[in-house]
């Protein structure tokens, strides 16, 4: 099917609820460990090689077919804190509104109606990809090029930097990206031998820690 | 010819023997030791106790019903291109806890290759199960991937804490990559996979360590455990070490993830994060 599906699931502007979420980078920029271009494209690349890597799996893993009920729960095994499982499910909800509308299929609707509150939202990006007819590997590039895409964004606001620069940081990344996603498509192709044991779960301690922090604020610009 | 005969003879022993030695020296060494535990009706018992490589494993002396084993390290590894494991099963209704007791060091060997270190937790139906062992240091040049497995029946309990540390002082990290998985009564519990030291993308950076040494977990899994736990958030800086401990979704259980720049004070995180989840 169509490619151009891939640029519209990995637009900013596809109305799924991601421009509310820093990805843990107005933390990170509260505790001045980001301030800067340098030290905002060290977190993108931490990120993208961590939470990048798992999401990317499991929203190729469900673009490949796999049963995404059991997907949601490998998610909740590779997110162990409360901040981050209700932020993904959340944005999750959100995102298969849009896919249904945008993608209709029975498949999302049968999540949808399993998982009321919101499945993880990889999995959702996964199905709607699947709905799309994108290939799992289109799946993993969105959902890796959003772990980094959202906090440059948000870095932009919360500390005035140069798009033109955040602009120069992503396209630095671009090779890394592909190479997540290759990486991602290649475990999900794995799991019909090796299980689900064969998703990335790389996990960064601090974007943990942080997540929890943050969720206890009273007042922040960005959901998480 | 008969020059040839004598010739030909001494090689096949001396064949065998290199192969063998090679399998052992430039390769590494090959160990894995098992402990399992069992319940009598009266005193937790252990009918198997494994000792092997690096591995010496002594029965600790103590009172009560559980049985506590310390492995007390025979040889300096975990080096490059070493297969370690260690098998650990609680059976039903036993009370084992497993120490070690010193830091386990991975340092740079005779090659640039892996090494491996497996650990494998088991304990069944109503058994209890403690894998408390000291830090694991990466020291600078060295490269290990560890592994810890763990399947817990429903109705055991674990606690495991976990300490890294990167590099001894003032040193460059190792590589070290590990993975944990935990699944409980056959459903996934925890799956976490961590990376540090070059060449790793972006591992020291801002949303992993943010230049901290010191990383660790603490997990306890209590099946009688009340279902609703807050966050617990010990250190809201991040810069003298935080950590934070909060409930799993797939079971009665509590995670403590912490980073420090030191060993000491990732242990006091870890010690009050325990203190939290024991008094909650």
């Amino acid at each position: 099917m169509s490619r151009t599906a891939l640029l519209l699931l990995a637009d900013g502007r596809f109305p799924a609820g991601g421009h509310a979420h820093s990805g843990g980078v107005e933390a990170a920029i509260a505790h001045t460990s980001v301030h800067d271009l340098d030290s905002l494209e060290a977190f993108c690349r931490g990120r993208l090689h961590t939470t990048g890597l798992t999401t990317a799996g499991l929203a190729a893993a469900a673009a490949a077919g796999c049963d995404p009920l059991l997907l949601d729960d490998a998610a909740d095994a590779r997110t162990p804190v409360p901040a981050l499982r209700a932020v993904a499910r959340r944005l999750g909800r959100q995102m298969m509104r849009a896919a249904r509308a945008t993608f209709p299929s029975p498949e999302l609707d049968r999540v949808a109606a399993a998982r009321p509150r919101g499945a993880h939202q990889p999995v959702v990006q996964g199905l709607a990809a699947r709905a799309a007819g994108l290939a799992p590997v289109d799946a993993a590039r969105a959902a890796a090029y959003e772990s980094v895409g959202g906090p440059t964004t948000a870095a932009v606001r919360l500390l005035s930097l140069d798009p033109l620069g955040a602009s120069r940081l992503l396209a630095r990344l671009s090779t890394e990206i592909d190479a997540v996603a290759l990486a991602a498509a290649d475990a999900a192709d794995r799991v019909a031998t090796e299980g689900l044991g064969a998703l990335p779960s790389a996990s960064a301690p601090l974007l943990d820690i942080t997540a929890q922090q943050h969720a206890a604020w009273t007042v922040r610009l960005f959901a998480s | 010819m008969n020059a040839d005969t004598q010739l030909a003879v001494p090689k096949g022993p001396f064949k065998a023997a290199d192969a063998g030695e090679s399998a052992g020296h430039p390769h590494g060494v090959r160990a894995t030791a098992r402990i399992r535990a069992t319940y009598n009706g009266r005193v937790t018992t252990l009918p198997q106790m494994h000792s092997d490589g690096p591995f010496h494993l002594r029965r600790m002396r103590t009172g009560g019903r559980g049985a506590t084993v310390g492995i007390i390290g025979a040889m300096s590894a975990p080096l490059g291109g070493d297969r370690l494991a260690l098998d650990i099963t609680a059976e039903d209704r036993a009370e084992l806890e497993v120490t070690t007791a010193a830091a386990t060091l991975a340092l740079r060997g005779p090659t640039t290759a892996p090494a491996t270190y497996d650990v494998r937790l088991t304990a069944g139906e109503g058994a209890s199960l403690r894998w408390l062992p000291r830090p694991l240091i990466s020291a600078a040049g060295s490269n290990l991937h560890q592994t810890c497995t763990v399947d817990l029946a429903a109705t055991a309990r674990l606690l495991l804490r976990e300490e890294q540390l990167l590099g001894r002082a003032d040193e460059k990290s190792g590589h070290l990559v590990s993975r944990i998985r935990v699944h409980r009564a056959g459903r996934p519990l925890l799956d976490q996979h961590t990376a540090y030291g070059d060449p790793e993308p972006g591992w020291d950076g801002p949303a992993l360590l943010d230049g901290h040494r010191a990383v660790g977990q603490l997990l306890l899994v209590e099946p009688e455990m009340d279902a609703e736990h807050d966050p617990v958030l010990l250190r809201n800086g991040t810069h003298d070490g935080c950590a934070v401990l909060a409930p799993l979704a797939g079971g009665p259980a509590l995670l403590a993830t912490a980073v420090a720049p030191t060993s000491s004070a990732l242990r006091e995180l870890l010690d009050e994060a325990l203190a939290h989840a024991l008094g909650a």
